[in-house]
This record gives structure tokens, C-alpha cells and sequence, in this order.
């Protein structure tokens, strides 16, 4: 390989243990993440997609070691940080930094929106004096479209739109390269979502942001992304480029994902593919390839026996069914 | 439309909120058609669920007042009735399903139970013949293993097999209207295609009318006859569905289409079209047309007046400068 995406896992994997016995030993675990073997290239948006408790957000975390991985090996640079100590992935906090769904939740209710945004400028040492730390968090302000005059009030003085422009502005702080934004339009209203997509799409081209975008709107997702990974059960089960796996799903799962997503617009034709069943828990995961009971077009005695590996289908374009593409 | 199921007429509910009366709804008019989906749309706190819960008169514990208005169901008014009158209409011929249905389940009672309570509310059966009715009723809402999943408590059952069981129990009483709140709103997306699809059959199947709240407009699309916008405690925009989709009159729904990403050419757009500001707080709303300060349109009548409704083709709008182009 000739050169580095910004951001890389090798089969990383994270388990949670789920339940422990008497003695207070393991005794289940969550298999939140599996062996995911994904990568970001510089400037890119890799939107990853799949229903609630697929793993989403464990992966980010686990990218970002907000989660300890249990194995795999994430590189970021081409420099493996899975081996760092804290104190060694601390200048890399700079770098990498996320973004939450929940814009009220993750910003400290007793602080003013100022102290919010100095933080991370003071703990990082960038700005020194007050007129730096001024100049600074002015500037962050005006960047995600809010008044500076506004930084001496509290968050909940603020709207769901508005706190969610502050939590950017706290990401993109440390002048970041890579930013996780875990479902950061999912909680706000209809007519704040375009607001948010545009200007984390404007930061994206100012400040050339790397983005791993977590949804569960395909839509938006489809919009921002450059590349888009599938996720079912742990397991990334898809992943190529956005338009061409948009246009043509390989994964009978992506495929019922994007015609169980209902459009607004009557000249889009709809194609219905309805799944049966539930979504199986992580904490038991039925053999084989986890999407067998509900596939459309599993075989039996193949898909509910071995799991199919991630493999090229179509140059660029990845998907985990051994019978990817022929539906 | 005379032929409407239910008909509520210009209802008008505040809240006391610290001792003073907020409007909530500000004179909302819609129309339920026999046999029809009518999809209200709007976002949070635009006055959706009230209105749902007025027509339904669950509001009491609450500091709601229904100034005026009324709620005519067959030709009766719905708020004319007696507690007793409406208490035997509601979760009977008027059926409700809510977005979290753990909410309206018992925790400590099978679910089984709970539908052989509801159809024995209405339906003089004993318990033997209510339950082989209960069993029936979850197989035709889509429960694998009917007979086994009766016995079990709500919390052993996912969300989607939770709503669907909220579902048979307002079957139960054979509702001629069905008014869900945001019934798909916490499920996850393929099941939320699951429920959408039970709904449209049972729509077909039984003939009956269902009111159903949604922020989400792809939803309302998939199954709506008619659509009613809300905006700040007023139905701004009525219309069929296609009609609605394809030449929104209302400014407000066509922001709100337009800044769709799956809409039309948006894809290939740089920037989403976006409506600007927020939503107004219904303890202060402007004068005139609530959404003159975010409109594109807006002129100096609309921040002094408030339209009144105007109609063009199949549609309803309040609107001083309705557009008639199709929208690109
Ligand atoms: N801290 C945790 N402890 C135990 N289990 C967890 C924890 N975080 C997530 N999980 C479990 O891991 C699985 C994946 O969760 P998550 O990554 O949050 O999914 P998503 O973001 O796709 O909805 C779920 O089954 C969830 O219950
Ligand atoms: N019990 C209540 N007491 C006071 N205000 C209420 C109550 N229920 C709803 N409201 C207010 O009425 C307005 C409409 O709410 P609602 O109908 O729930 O909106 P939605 O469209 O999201 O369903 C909101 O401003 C809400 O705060
Ligand atoms: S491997 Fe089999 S079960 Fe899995 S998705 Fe492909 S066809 Fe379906
Ligand atoms: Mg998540
Ligand atoms: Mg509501």
C-alpha cells in the first residue's frame, strides 16, 4: 500500500460483559462490535448505518478509545493507537474528536456556553492569555453560525439547533481532523436537520474535516457521505461507495433497509421488500450469518451454518453474503 | 368532503403554564374521511397530540380548556357528550395507539389478558371465547406463535411486537376510527415498514379510518390519503396527499419538503435548502401569521394579519401568498 487513509481498523472487536455470575466472574457478554475492518480516507465522510443496537456507537467510541477495544488494532495516520497510554494518546485528542446525538445531555447544564468552549482550548494549553481565549471562542462562535454574544449564557437557553451548534463549535475547538458525529441531527426538529447537515458539510470543506457520520436516516447519510458502511448485528455486512450502493445494494440487509425507508417523493418509485421478524439480540446471535432468519433469500444449510466473510463483490465495493448481489 | 367520518371544527385549547393561558391549539379544522388515512404532520410542540387528545377528551388531570370548537363523529359533537356517552365511543368505535406502547400496557399483566379485558368491554363473550378471540387478534397484527406470546408479560416483548399488540387491543373493540400518535416513531426502520403495512392492511381489510401523527413526512407519504400540516397550534396546510406533495401551497410545507435531503435533485446540491430561524415559542408567537419571521414570502400584511383559510384545488391553506407552482 502506497499510502494511509487518516483512519484505519483491523478487525476491531468490543464486547460488553453482559451478565456476571455469583462471584461476580463474566458470565455473557455483548458482542457490540465484530471484527470490523473499516478505513477513512483523508477529507472523506464514511456514513455508517444500520438500526439501534447494531453497534454504531460502539464502534465510534471504540475508534476514538472513549471504549477500551477488546481486540483489533485501530491506526490513525497509519500509527497504531490501540497500544498508546493515556498519556500518549493525549496529543492525539486533539485530533480526534465527536460529536452527540443528544445536544442537551452532553453539554454541562451549571456551565456557560464561554467556560464550555474554553475548556478543551485550556486543557490542551493552545490559548494562553484572555484575549486569546477571547479571540478564540469568538471565532468558534460566528463559525457555527451563533452570536458572540450569546457566550456568557447557559445551554438551556438555547434551542435543540442551537445547542447542537455549541457542541460542534466544542468539537472543532482543537482544530480536530477527525470528528465522530454520533446521530447528531437525530434529536432536533425536521426544520433544523438541513440547517446542521449544511453546516457540518461547510466545516467539512473549510477546515478539510474527515467525518465518520453515524445515522440511522439513510437519507441524510446518502447526502453527506462519500462511502457508506452497513451495519447488522455487530458486523459491518456492506460497505462502497455511497452512490453505487445506494443505486444497487449487494446485501439483501442493505437492500431492505433502503425500501423500508419512506420517501417523501411520489416520483420516486417505491419498491417494498418487507422483512419478517425482529432484530435478534447481540447476546445471542443466531449461527451463521446473523441476518439469516429474516434474509429473503437465505439458504438453508449454507446461510444458517457459515458466516460469510466481508469480501470484495465489485471492485471497491465489499459485502458479507455468500450470496451478495444475486437478488 | 361531507362525507367525513369526524369532522373538528375550528378547536381552540390553552394550557395554564405559571398561571397564565397559553393557546395550544389556535382554531385547528381537519377532516377524517370513511375509509381514508389522514396524516397530520408537524413538528414537536406544534400541537399534534393535543389535538388527537382533545378529540379523544383525554386531556382531564391536565390544565387544558377548550375554548371553542367542536368535534362532530357521525354528526354527534364529540364535546357535547356525557362522560358516560364518551367513555363507551372511546377504545371502542374510537381506538388510540401511542408512540410508546409500554406506556399504555399493564406491566403486570399478560398481555393475553389485557386484550381478552378489551374485548369483553364490548362484546358480551365469556373469558374462554375472548380468549380464542385475543389469539386470533395477534395473529392478524402479524405475533408469531400467537397462542404462546398471550401468556407473556409486556417487557418479555420487543418494541415492535409491544405496538402491535397496542394495536390488537384497539381492535379489539372493532374501532371504525383508529388515531395513532407517532406509532413508529421509536422502532427501528425495518420495523417500522413492518407496522406501516399492518396498518395499510388493516385499513383495507376493515374498512376503517385512521388518523396518523407523524413528524416524519416519508411516512405520511407511504400512507396518507390526506395531509394535515400543523404549525404552532394551526393546521396550516390540508390536502391530498399528492396534491400536497407535488404543489405544497403553504411556504411552511414547502421549506420543509424542499430541505429534504431524498427530495427531488437535493443529492447533487452543495447545500440543502434550509428553512431559517426556529420554531416560535407559543408563549410568544408574532402577531399575524406565525411563520411570517421564517417565511421567504412574507410581506408586511402577513406580520399584521393572520390568514384566513383560502382553498385551491383539493387543498386548504391559511396563507396570504400561496404558491402554485409545482415545487422543483
Ligand atoms: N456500556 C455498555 N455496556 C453494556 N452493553 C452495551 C454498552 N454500550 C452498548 N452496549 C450494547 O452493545 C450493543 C450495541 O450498542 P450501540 O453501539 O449503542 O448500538 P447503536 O449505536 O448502533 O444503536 C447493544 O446491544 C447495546 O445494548
Ligand atoms: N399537559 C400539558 N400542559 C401544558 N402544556 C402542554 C401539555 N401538553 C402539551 N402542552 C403544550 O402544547 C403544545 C402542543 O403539544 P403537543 O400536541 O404535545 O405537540 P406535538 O405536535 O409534538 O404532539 C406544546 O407547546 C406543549 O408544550
Ligand atoms: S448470507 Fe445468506 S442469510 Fe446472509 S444475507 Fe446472504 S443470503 Fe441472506
Ligand atoms: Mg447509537
Ligand atoms: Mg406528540
Amino acid at each position: 500500500m502506497s499510502h494511509e487513509p487518516l483512519l484505519k481498523t483491523e478487525h476491531l472487536t468490543k464486547s460488553f460483559v453482559a451478565r456476571r455470575d455469583v462471584l461476580g466472574r463474566p458470565k455473557r457478554y455483548v458482542h457490540a462490535v465484530r471484527d470490523i475492518s473499516i478505513h477513512v480516507e483523508e477529507g472523506e465522510t464514511l456514513g455508517l448505518v444500520g438500526e439501534s443496537g447494531c453497534g454504531k456507537s460502539t464502534l465510534g467510541r471504540a475508534i476514538l478509545r472513549l471504549h477500551e477495544p477488546s481486540s483489533g488494532r485501530v491506526f490513525f495516520r497509519g500509527k497504531e493507537i490501540t497500544t498508546l497510554s493515556k498519556r500518549e494518546l493525549r496529543p492525539l485528542r486533539r485530533e480526534m474528536q465527536i460529536i452527540f446525538q443528544d445536544p442537551h445531555g452532553s453539554l454541562n447544564p451549571r456551565m456557560t456556553i464561554r467556560s464550555i468552549l474554553e475548556e478543551p482550548l485550556k486543557v490542551h494549553g493552545i490559548a494562553e492569555s484572555k484575549s486569546e481565549l477571547d479571540d478564540r471562542v469568538e471565532a468558534l462562535m460566528k463559525r457555527v453560525g451563533l452570536r458572540p454574544d450569546q457566550l456568557d449564557r447557559y445551554p438551556h437557553e438555547f434551542s435543540g439547533g442551537q445547542k447542537q451548534r455549541i457542541g460542534i463549535a466544542r468539537a472543532i475547538a482543537l482544530s480536530p481532523s477527525f470528528i465522530v458525529a454520533d446521530e447528531p441531527i437525530s434529536a432536533l426538529d425536521v426544520s433544523i436537520q438541513a440547517q446542521i447537515v449544511n453546516l457540518l458539510r461547510d466545516l467539512q470543506d473549510d477546515l478539510g474535516l474527515t467525518y465518520l457520520f453515524i445515522a440511522h436516516d439513510l437519507s441524510i447519510v446518502e447526502y453527506l457521505s462519500h462511502r457508506v458502511a452497513v451495519m447488522y448485528l455487530g458486523r459491518v455486512v456492506e460497505e462502497g461507495p455511497a452512490r453505487e450502493l445506494y443505486e444497487a445494494p449487494l446485501h439483501p440487509y442493505t437492500k431492505a433497509l433502503m425500501s423500508a425507508a419512506p420517501s417523501p417523493d411520489p416520483r420516486r418509485e417505491k419498491k417494498r421488500l418487507i422483512l419478517h421478524g425482529d432484530l435478534p439480540s447481540p447476546l445471542d446471535p443466531p449461527s451463521g450469518c446473523a441476518f439469516h432468519p429474516r434474509c429473503p433469500i437465505a439458504r438453508k444449510g449454507i446461510c444458517d451454518r457459515d458466516e460469510p466473510p466481508l469480501r470484495t463483490v465489485v471492485p471497491k465495493r465489499k459485502a458479507a453474503c455468500h450470496f451478495a448481489g444475486e437478488f | 368532503m361531507s362525507d367525513a367520518l369526524l369532522k373538528v371544527s375550528d378547536l381552540r385549547l390553552s394550557f395554564s403554564i405559571e398561571g397564565t393561558r397559553t393557546p395550544a391549539l389556535r382554531g385547528v379544522s381537519f377532516e377524517v374521511g370513511r375509509g381514508k388515512v389522514l396524516g397530520i404532520v408537524g413538528e414537536s410542540g406544534s400541537g399534534k397530540s393535543v389535538s388527537s387528545l382533545a378529540v379523544m377528551r383525554l386531556l382531564h388531570g391536565t390544565t387544558a380548556k377548550v375554548e371553542s370548537g367542536s368535534a362532530l363523529y357521525e354528526g354527534r359533537d364529540l364535546f357535547k357528550l356525557s362522560e358516560r356517552e364518551m367513555r363507551s365511543i372511546r377504545g371502542g368505535e374510537l381506538g388510540m395507539i401511542f408512540q410508546e406502547p409500554m406506556s399504555s400496557l399493564n406491566p403486570v399483566f399478560r398481555v393475553g389478558d389485557q386484550i381478552v379485558e378489551a374485548i369483553r368491554a364490548h362484546r358480551k363473550l365469556v373469558r374462554k371465547e375472548a380468549l380464542e378471540e385475543a389469539i386470533r387478534l395477534l395473529e392478524r397484527v402479524g405475533i408469531p406463535d400467537p397462542r404462546e406470546r398471550a401468556r407473556a408479560f409486556p417487557h418479555e416483548l420487543s418494541g415492535g411486537m409491544r405496538q402491535r399488540v397496542m394495536i390488537a387491543i384497539a381492535l379489539a373493540a372493532g374501532p371504525r376510527l383508529l388515531i395513532a400518535d407517532e406509532p413508529t416513531t421509536a422502532l427501528d426502520m425495518t420495523i417500522q415498514a413492518q407496522i406501516l403495512d399492518l396498518l395499510r392492511e388493516l385499513k383495507g381489510e376493515l374498512g376503517m379510518s385512521i388518523i396518523l401523527i407523524t413528524h416524519d413526512l416519508g411516512v405520511v407519504a407511504d400512507i396518507a390519503d390526506e395531509v394535515a400540516v400543523m404549525y404552532a397550534g394551526k393546521i396550516v396546510e390540508h390536502a391530498p396527499i399528492r396534491e400536497l406533495l407535488e404543489r405544497p401551497r403553504h411556504p411552511y410545507t414547502r421549506g420543509l419538503l424542499a430541505s429534504l435531503p431524498s427530495f427531488r435533485d437535493n443529492l447533487t446540491k452543495p447545500r440543502l435548502p434550509t428553512i431559517p430561524g426556529v420554531v416560535p415559542d407559543l408563549r410568544s408567537l408574532p402577531t399575524g401569521c406565525a411563520f411570517a419571521p421564517r417565511c421567504a414570502y412574507a410581506q408586511d400584511v402577513c406580520r399584521d394579519v393572520d390568514p384566513e383559510e383560502s382553498r385551491s384545488g383539493g387543498a386548504r391553506f391559511r396563507c396570504h401568498f400561496p404558491q402554485e407552482s409545482e415545487l422543483q
